[in-house]
């Protein structure tokens, strides 16, 4: 038993997010991630203050940059990789984009709809009379 | 066990993963919990987040927001959550270390930071308040206050927690289970980062365009 679990102790100990420091990842983990943060909240300010890009892409230059963001601080703070030890986590991450995607997608999808094809109040006002 | 070792079936990395190789430890079975509820957390602030988009345009005659945001405040705010979640971050691998000043320094730090945050936040919600823009004013207004006020009372509670944590360890000293605690409250307050990051985007950078 003691001999074995030596023998395969390089195979067993190394297992991503059981090792001593990897569930909370390093000193040099969180300063990466802290410089890429700044850089895209830098970057969105810039976006958003400037003319930098055509005024009518602003609004999906500043998405895509959050978007990037947001992964930044899942890899660098929250440490959701690709590990095998990760599997159930992203999983979970990908249903609740999925519901979240559906929320935001679906209500906007709606309203602009109903916006679109409903008379204006004042208009079903006049029609009531 | 030893008869698992003596077929040489001796559980790997990927059958940990798969439920091969018996119970996780406790600390991966907390962290996965607690990710479930964050991800339950982030849906919930989807619905304010869709709320808000469907109204921002819903003034009522009022302001909108490009008369009430304040990009040097958002971005000020904005530093603050960052350099806290760092230094959350920072703290959390220095009690790993047993190196407890730098613990209590960088949750000092982390502290300081969100509640300069709030203080911020409630700063800009009196003034808006005080030029008649309250919550009441529009329907604009009314999903503005919830979904920043949602998020802030978050980073308040997330101060209450921390403040407890830290008490704990400083009483009980870095054991097992109030490091776990302490592991879930950093990725609670690095998950509000992300819900920050999309509120400055929709909220702020688009808003007072």
């Amino acid at each position: 038993m003691e001999e074995h679990s030596e023998q395969h102790a390089s195979s067993t100990d190394q297992a991503p997010g059981v090792g001593e420091d990897e569930p909370s990842g390093s000193f040099a983990t969180y300063t990466a991630g802290l410089a890429f943060a700044l850089l895209l909240t830098g970057a969105s300010f810039m976006v958003s203050q400037t003319d930098l890009l055509w005024a009518p892409g602003v609004p999906a230059g500043l998405v895509v940059l959050a978007i990037a963001q947001m992964g930044v601080h899942l890899v660098f703070f929250l440490h959701i990789g690709t590990g095998p030890d990760k599997t159930n986590e992203v999983l979970a991450l990908a249903f609740g984009l999925l519901i979240v995607t559906l929320v935001v997608g679906g209500s906007l999808w709606i309203m602009a709809n109903l916006n679109a094809n409903m008379m204006p109040a004042a208009a079903i006002m006049e029609m009531q009379r | 066990m030893s008869a698992q070792a003596d077929t040489g079936a001796w559980p790997n990395a990927t059958m940990i993963a798969r439920g091969g190789g018996g119970p996780e430890p406790v600390e991966i079975v907390v962290a996965y919990g607690f990710w479930i509820f964050l991800l339950s957390d982030i849906i919930m602030f989807s619905a304010l987040f869709a709320t808000y988009a469907v109204l921002s345009g819903e003034t009522a005659g009022g302001p909108s927001g490009r008369d009430l945001f304040d990009l040097r405040n958002a971005a000020i705010e904005t530093l603050c959550l960052l350099f806290s979640s760092y230094a959350c971050g920072l703290g959390v691998l220095a009690v790993r270390r047993r190196r407890m000043d730098g613990f209590y320094l960088s949750f000092a730090l982390a502290f300081a930071l969100g509640a300069t945050f709030v203080a911020l936040e409630v700063a800009e919600f009196a003034g808006m308040i005080a030029r008649g823009a309250g919550p009441s004013r529009s329907a604009f207004l009314s999903a503005y206050f919830s979904l920043v006020g949602l998020h802030g009372a978050h980073v308040t509670a997330g101060l209450l927690w921390l403040a407890f944590t830290v008490a704990q360890i400083a009483v009980k000293g870095p054991r097992d289970f109030v490091l776990r605690r302490l592991h879930c409250f950093s990725l609670f307050w690095h998950a509000l980062d992300i819900i920050w990051v999309a509120l400055l985007t929709l909220v702020y950078l688009m808003g007072a365009r």
